[in-house]
């Protein structure tokens, strides 16, 4: 009895151990391939836009997975965060400043300063009651951009804007041209961004959120105020999605409706969940793989929208835990 | 003047019914399964396409029949093969479950029917306006809003006074109890379903003899009646209904002496219930969270 418990503490430690070598691999795995995509992408006959879409929805879907598979609330609107980004970044270009800087500042805050305000009002709400209130808020976004016609080149998008070099004193980063040196750009803006983020969820205050998503019940009887840490979630998640969305507009040096529209949030859930979406980088790998098979599927047939569907019902019916998800299921 | 708003009121009254109409099979399957049906919009032009189909053959009252039954079956299988598998886990499989089989069954129907407007053909009678001097009113807008009183009436009708309805709003409230009074929730939950997907076949059938035919018909319904439903109070039918006729109203009105902001209206209704009233006009305290 005592030796099998014994024995039990030691499996346990060394299972810890491999847990943390594991983890570190991985992220030596998952950086090392992000650093070196240019020079194994081309040789898999992609092209170095499609990573920096992978990058930009990648990181979409982690800020929308904060919310979703960390705090377990879920928001079916967050392309209008990402959309705002990408206006705000574009109509910052074209109207105000030839800045990149600043032109990811305005749409950042403007993405996030507006699901802020929005959460205050459904915060209260919960399941699939809170998601139809962000779906049908996300549409007003999407309605506006269309219809605004002068001010946001409504259904055709927003164009006449490009990214500009950013300079800092003698260094000078020319992103203008696309290529390597915009990818490394959008790989450092990604990195800041993820690390912030795995920071946050670090901190008691992530751990305040799993608490949340485990029971929340629970947490609210222990003193927890969880109103409150829903709201930060969701604004927080609001930040980081609207980031992705000013890098968007850079990337296409454009800005469309469709960028707001609640397919695109749609999108974001499918990449969460193809990755597993109670892992921190299975959106990564989610966005990855949907990014290449849209690509891929686009290319070979009109009906790519039953394709989309179809790979939809599939992971829902079939694959519910994604890809990082399923390996782990000991580990849980 | 006085034209132009009788024009815009009829229009709204129409418009508003075929909110109605969505949103109460919406809220039907929303109340009892919890599951946001995105793919109710693909039902509401499989109505329509399906009476396309059968009106050579049945004539357009056969079809009118025929046709929401028939999309009441499919929705039947589609719970029976699908939904109902994910009744007991997170709400994002639901959510993304739906949204996948909107798309399928969009391009679905382009793929069988193909990307262009069809007609549904009238019968001669209710192609007819009413009068001379009110031109717009035909006999079949009469007959449009004449029929959504009647099913709704119905819809109500069957809820209150029979034996399924009584399970269908007692499950609304309490699910589990119901279960353990011995009924069968799971077929409870298949057939509520499949109401839902005959109102929206039927409003298919009755939008397609108005505004013709397209794969995506039933896009712009979808997110009104979302709103229809948060407007009138998650949990009630009747919010539903007065939700619907709301915003259908209000978006007609508007489009008197602001057609640019007809859409922007709704929204702003939608934001002034949650910021006022969350709970929506008539729903129940507790019952959105």
């Amino acid at each position: 009895m005592t030796t099998a418990l014994v024995a039990g503490k030691e499996t346990g430690a060394s299972a810890e151990q491999l847990a943390a070598a594991r983890r570190v691999l991985m992220l030596i795995a998952i950086w090392g391939a992000l650093i070196t995509v240019p020079l194994w992408l081309p040789l898999l006959g992609g092209y170095t836009a499609l990573a920096g879409r992978v990058l930009v929805f990648g990181l979409a879907a982690m800020g929308l997975n904060m919310l979703l598979g960390f705090t377990g609330v879920m928001s079916f609107g967050h392309a209008a965060y990402f959309g705002l980004g990408a206006y705000g970044a574009g109509l910052t270009l074209r109207y105000l400043v030839h800045s990149t800087p600043l032109a990811m500042l305005a749409g950042t805050l403007l993405g996030g300063l507006a699901g802020t305000l929005f959460g205050l009002l459904i915060v209260h709400r919960r399941g699939v009651y809170f998601a139809m209130c962000t779906i049908a808020f996300g549409q007003l976004w999407y309605y506006l951009a269309y219809s605004w016609n002068s001010f946001t080149g409504g259904f055709d998008g927003l164009r006449d804007f490009h990214r500009e070099a950013i300079g800092f004193g003698p260094l000078r980063l020319d992103i203008e041209s696309g290529g390597t040196t915009f990818y490394f750009f959008l790989l450092g803006v990604f990195a800041v961004g993820v690390a912030l983020m795995g920071f946050l969820l670090r901190s008691p205050f992530g751990r305040t959120l799993l608490a949340i998503r485990e029971n929340e019940r629970r947490a609210r009887f222990l003193g927890i105020p969880v109103e409150q840490h829903i709201w930060l979630s969701f604004s927080i998640s609001c930040f980081f999605t609207a980031l992705a969305g000013t890098l968007y507009a850079l990337l296409n040096n454009f800005a469309d409706p469709l960028a707001l529209h609640y397919s695109l949030s749609g999108y974001f859930l499918v990449m969460t969940v193809i990755g597993g979406m109670r892992t921190f980088w299975g959106p990564l790998l989610g966005a990855a793989v949907f990014v290449v098979l849209q690509d891929y599927i686009s290319s070979m047939t009109v009906n790519w929208m039953s394709f989309i569907g179809v790979i939809f019902m599939a992971v829902v019916l079939f694959f519910p835990r994604g890809l990082l998800g399923a390996r782990r299921r000991g580990a849980a | 003047m006085a034209q132009v708003i009788l024009f815009n009121v009829t229009n709204g009254l129409i418009i508003g019914a075929f909110y109605v109409l969505m949103a109460l099979g919406l809220s039907l399957i929303l109340n009892l399964s919890n599951v946001i049906n995105f793919a109710h919009g693909n039902f509401l032009a499989l109505g329509g396409y399906l009476a396309f189909a059968l009106s050579p053959t049945l004539g357009y009252w056969g079809a009118l029949l025929v046709s929401p039954l028939l999309t009441a079956l499919i929705g039947l299988l589609v719970e029976r093969l699908m939904v109902r598998r994910i009744y007991n886990r997170d709400p994002v499989y639901s959510l993304l479950l739906t949204f996948g089989l909107a798309f399928v069954m969009q391009d679905a129907a382009r793929y069988i029917w193909g990307p262009n407007g069809l007609p549904l053909g009238l019968p001669d009678i209710l192609a007819q306006p009413i009068t001379q001097n009110l031109f717009f009113i035909t006999w079949y807008r009469v007959f449009m809003v004449t029929i959504v009183i009647v099913s709704v009436i119905g819809l109500f009708a069957f809820l209150r006074y029979t034996r399924v309805g009584l399970r269908i709003r007692a499950g609304t409230f309490d699910l589990e109890t119901v279960s353990t009074l011995g009924i069968n929730v799971r077929n409870l939950r298949t057939f509520n379903f499949a109401v839902g997907c005959m109102l929206a076949g039927l409003s298919g059938v009755l939008a397609a003899g108005q505004i013709g035919l397209n794969p995506n018909m039933g896009d712009e319904l979808l997110m009104p009646s979302f709103i229809a439903i948060i407007v009138g109070g998650v949990g009630s039918l009747v919010g539903t209904l007065f939700g619907g006729l709301l915003i259908g109203m209000a978006a007609a009105l508007t489009t008197v002496f602001y057609p640019a902001a007809s859409e922007a209206v709704i929204y702003a209704i939608m934001m002034a219930v949650l910021l006022l009233r969350p709970r929506g006009l008539v729903g129940e305290e507790g019952m959105m969270s």
